[in-house]
């Protein structure tokens, strides 16, 4: 089991990723510097969260063109995994792999909390070790994750299984006080169709151990484990 | 150009200070040198009202590495690591521009830690507003903490801890005070020198532009209502480039060939070249032809002076520029070599193949004018009026309960949950104890059993009412807040935010508040690594109240002995550590119930205020302890509020007959006290040990699982009203 | 040489946080009759073309491509010789 973690210039959860997928998961993880132009060998590629080229027009915009995007793309479209946190998921969204936009927070402000997000298909490689219905809890920390989409694609998410996870209260209930941000339907991550692709808002790299208030991020990483 | 009077007096510049640099060179400075003395001779830079009084300070220690002198103070923590810390403030512009005066303020911090070779792994910050009902102060506090906020989450460096007070005093005249966090390989320690004749010097960063012009200058002027239209002083901060500045010295910090480092601040590359070179072979020539531009046709003047952002020089081995280079190019960063290490003691700065200036060296960082101010007893002070004697409190028909939820509105005292929640404080996946879990943050050092807990406090209102006792306090409750974590307090950083210096009643506030830090920084044994003094916090003539802000760094061996201030199970037994006396003057209560601001500060007695603070560690150490909360503003009845609802468990309190007033029992703001909760398994052990030590304590009451706050008969309340009043913090 | 100055907006459908949070400023400040506001970006660049029809497609190539996203905003130009 082997991930890539691709470093842009303003990634800066690149460390903390490298650093819970290897010293806590124990798998080996390689960084990728985001001008190379060549992709080696790995498991699962992940666009770390930070604010890729400084994100002055909009999140992720600029990474897109980056030419490691070029490789990642193509890594995604045979079938490889990829798994954009936070910005990471801005990322896939401007690069067309994910449907749809994000938006600035509903409150305007940069958030950051522990949330709960409910998990709603089990059918994937990054929720195989979940179930229908589990509560993660997981921190967010962002000021672009309002995720918009129109209703024929929201209908093509839903109709696919393709919206993964979505904020919940601790109980699981999808309420608005539960939504951090004022995202379509609470979404907090949804892939692609060929499920290969996962963009998620919140941090499971940074619910990895329980000193640091969380262990659920692991369910994620070990579903990719036993999917590799 | 001619100088004349009009403008020596210009750049802020006495006559006196004219002839003196007339003296140094020994003829009449041109443009450029007179720009380049008068900001380095200014207040910011120079301290030169504050010099004679800051050498008071203790500064050594056993585990001192770097006292003040460097760019931050370094302090060992064993395992061949070290932490690196200071604090700054950026009052000035962020009351012209909060956003980006309070961004560039965390900017300029995180250098000074990057700059010693350290990874930059905490932000503090220490922040003061007026009135917080004014749309002024909404708009100030809005700015400053999203500056804070985009600055910090983006360069990736988590906002942890800080406090927040409002006071009218500070109406027109905020204080942004942040602290950065760094750690570092102690073999990897880089200083800020310019050593090796002939060795090139290497500007790295940003491009040099007209922001910031006179930026050291303009933060030593008192605010006026002109201020405002001053708005070209105020730079402008790139969070990204900042970033990618971070990892392009960390990289550069490791190699052999670096010699010396220093950022480019206030006074941007007068300051760093002149420090760099008065700390090392004394000389150093620019060319500034070659300095990296935005702006075309940059005078010398101006490229002297100039306080871009995000800008480093370098020194490095003869023969190694070229490599010192590439690694910032990897970065996307602009460098280049702009001159040279020289054993002649000047500046010479060239432009164009002219020569525009040429002082010695340390005559800009060293031979400033040193002032000894007169100082004088405020003449206030005799017109305060003690409260004791003029109301009667805990009348029968006082609620109580109302009380408490007043006290709990007030935005000091209340949650700043919608503050910090706004800053990354995860980032880095280190931070152990979070913002609102306890009294100091607490990070993890990854690859040892580590942690090191991390406070900013300072209280002014005790400042105004007596500034020796309130600096001693500030000291005091920052080191206590560490120890509530389970952190042995080891070296402080302070922000010494007072008025304008040359007056008198002023000057005596300032020295009286030294003094004070300096008794107590001795008596706990916690030397003054660095800091940062900001004087002519005034306006319109108006000072602030004295505001020592002092940032305090502990160490906690294994970090799995951590507690925090929530209470953990129904039926643990809960303790009050420390005397509580008749003590409401300069307190919260007084002045949200009643207005009124009081005579005396509380008592500090700094040899029980050590026996309770080694008490506490001792207990944490042991394990004996759930919780431990320091009680600070709004005295016991807010600080069993917060271990309540942190834990999310009532109390049920019952304290009997104390000789205390009503008010006093639940509001008394003493010092020196630590409310703790212990286990019924560990209760024999923790009374053993308390009778032990001979400190004065008291068992309280008990955590319940019902979700009130009950104490004697004064107070019955659902913690879930109480914490409505205390969420009235919006932003 | 072309000057061009590129608006970009939220599509009307869109929720304008910021917008929203202004308005709200100025209201507060006794302006009540700003029944809207929504905040865009301007961008101004110069484009090296001497043809006119080329600097428009490249301009339009950029704007569809990064500049703005389609998704969420709309965009308009002006561009001039000069």
């Amino acid at each position: 089991m082997k991930y890539g973690i691709v470093i842009f210039p303003g990634s800066n959860c690149d460390q903390d990723s490298f650093y819970g997928v290897s010293s806590v998961m124990g798998a080996e993880a390689e960084m990728i510097w985001h001008k190379d132009h060549h992709l080696g060998q790995y498991d699962c590629i992940i666009l770390p969260g930070g604010f890729s080229y400084g994100d002055y027009l909009r999140a992720g915009s600029i990474a897109r063109y980056s030419p490691i995007m070029q490789e990642v793309v193509a890594f995604a479209n045979g079938g490889g995994l990829v798994l954009g946190i936070c910005n990471g998921f801005q990322v896939l969204l401007e690069a067309k792999l994910l449907p749809g936009a994000m938006l600035q927070n509903k409150h305007v402000h940069f958030i950051c909390k522990s949330v709960y997000i409910k998990t709603h298909h089990s059918n994937t490689p990054y929720t195989n070790a979940l179930k229908e219905g589990d509560i993660l809890e997981i921190p967010i920390a962002h000021m672009e994750g309002n995720y918009y989409c129109d209703n024929s694609t929201y209908q093509r998410l839903k109709d696919g299984g393709q919206i993964l996870f979505s904020y919940c209260d601790a109980k699981g209930n999808s309420t608005d006080e539960a939504n951090p941000n004022g995202s379509l339907r609470n979404i907090a991550g949804i892939c692609n169709e060929k499920k290969n692709v996962l963009g998620l808002m919140p941090h499971p790299e940074r619910a990895l151990e329980s000193m640091l208030g969380s262990e659920d991020g692991k369910r994620i990483f070990e579903s990719i484990r036993s999917h590799c | 150009m001619e100088i004349t009077k009009d403008l020596i007096s210009a750049h802020n510049l006495t006559l006196e200070e004219y002839e003196k640099i007339k003296t140094i060179l020994g003829r009449e400075p041109s443009l450029t040198e007179l720009g380049m003395y008068s900001v380095l001779w200014s207040e910011h830079c120079s301290y030169k009202s504050s010099k004679p009084l800051l050498q008071e300070l203790p500064v050594v220690g056993e585990y001192i590495l770097e006292g003040p002198g460097e760019n931050a103070g370094v302090i060992d923590i064993g395992d061949g690591l070290a932490i690196v810390m200071k604090v700054e403030s950026h009052n000035h512009p962020s009351a012209i521009e909060p956003y980006e005066g309070a961004a560039t303020g965390v900017g300029g911090i995180i250098r000074d830690i990057i700059t010693m070779g350290a990874r930059p792994i905490a932000l503090l910050n220490s922040l003061r507003f007026g009135n917080y009902k004014s749309p002024r102060t909404q708009y100030l506090l809005n700015g400053v903490v999203s500056g804070i906020a985009g600055y910090g989450n983006c360069v990736g460096v988590p906002t942890v801890g800080g406090e927040t007070y409002f006071e009218d005093c500070y109406d027109g005249n905020p204080l942004v005070n942040v602290m950065c966090v760094g750690i570092l390989e102690t073999k990897n320690m880089v200083r800020a020198v310019a050593k090796g004749k002939g060795n090139p010097v290497i500007y790295a960063g940003s491009t040099t532009g007209r922001d910031g012009l006179g930026g050291a200058a303009f933060a030593s002027k008192e605010l006026n209502d002109q201020s405002e239209k001053d708005r070209p002083a105020v730079q402008v901060g790139d969070p990204f480039m900042e970033k990618l500045l971070i990892e392009a010295c960390l990289e550069i910090s490791q190699q052999d060939y670096l010699i010396g480092m220093q950022d480019m601040g206030a006074a941007g590359l007068t300051s760093s070249s002149s420090e760099m070179a008065g700390k090392g072979e004394g000389g150093m020539s620019l060319d500034l032809s070659a300095v990296p531009q935005r702006d075309k046709n940059l005078s010398p003047y101006e490229m002297m002076l100039s306080e871009s952002q995000e800008r480093m020089l370098l020194v490095v081995k003869s023969g190694y520029e070229d490599k010192a280079v590439e690694i910032f190019h990897k970065w996307g960063l602009k460098a280049a070599v702009i001159g040279s290490v020289e054993a002649n003691a000047l500046l010479t700065v060239k432009h164009k193949d002219e020569i525009v200036a040429e002082v010695p060296a340390k005559s800009l960082s060293n031979d400033a004018p040193v002032y000894n101010r007169p100082a004088k007893k405020p003449a206030y002070l005799d017109g305060l009026k003690s409260i004791s004697d003029a109301i009667t409190f805990g009348k029968a028909n006082t609620d109580f309960n109302e009380t408490l939820l007043k006290v709990l509105s007030s935005p000091t005292i209340g949650s700043k949950k919608s503050i910090y929640q706004q800053y990354d404080y995860m980032v880095g996946t280190n931070t152990v104890v979070l913002p609102g879990q306890s009294d100091a943050a607490l990070m993890r050092i990854k690859g040892t059993q580590k942690g090191i807990a991390l406070s900013i406090d300072g209280n002014s209102r005790y400042c105004y009412l007596n500034p020796f006792t309130g600096g001693q306090i500030a000291v005091a409750e920052a080191a206590r807040n560490v120890v509530c974590v389970g952190a042995k307090p080891l070296a402080v950083t302070d922000g010494l935010n007072f008025g304008n210096p040359e007056n008198p009643e002023v000057f005596w506030q300032f020295q009286q508040g030294v003094m004070g830090i300096k008794s107590a920084c001795e008596a706990l044994e916690t030397p003054v690594v660095g800091g940062n003094v900001s004087l002519y916090n005034e306006t319109n003539g108006t000072a602030i109240y004295p505001s020592p802000i002092i940032g305090m760094m502990g160490l906690m061996e294994d970090i799995d002995h951590r507690v925090t201030m929530g209470f953990k199970n129904a039926d643990d037994v809960i303790f009050l550590l420390g005397d509580s006396l008749e003590e409401l003057d300069g307190s919260e209560y007084l002045k949200v119930i009643h207005d009124m601001m009081g005579k005396e500060c509380p008592r500090l007695d700094l040899g029980l205020e050590k026996e309770v603070q080694e008490t506490c560690l001792s207990l944490i150490n042991k394990r004996l302890l759930s919780s431990a909360h320091d009680l600070s503003e709004g005295g016991l009845a807010v600080a069993l509020f917060e271990s309540c609802i942190t834990g999310d468990k009532g109390a049920n309190i019952v304290i009997g007959a104390t000789g205390l007033s009503d008010a006093a029992l639940l509001f008394s703001e003493s010092q020196s006290r630590i409310l703790i909760s212990v286990s019924p398994e560990s209760l024999y052990e923790a009374i053993t040990y308390l009778e032990y030590k001979e400190i004065p304590y008291q068992q309280i009451g008990m955590v319940t699982k019902g979700k009130s706050l009950k104490i004697d008969d004064l107070i019955d309340q659902p913690l879930e009203s109480l914490e409505k009043s205390w969420k009235s913090l919006v932003l | 040489m072309y000057q061009a100055k590129v608006y970009i907006t939220l599509k009307d459908s869109i929720l304008d946080p910021q917008g929203t949070a202004v308005k709200g400023a100025l209201e507060s400040l006794k302006y009540q009759n700003i029944p809207e506001l929504r905040i865009g970006k301007y961008i101004q660049l110069q484009i090296d073309e001497t043809d006119l029809s080329r600097a428009e497609s490249q301009l339009k190539e950029m704007c569809e491509k990064i500049l703005s996203n389609p998704i969420i905003e709309n965009y308009r130009y002006d561009l001039s010789e000069g």
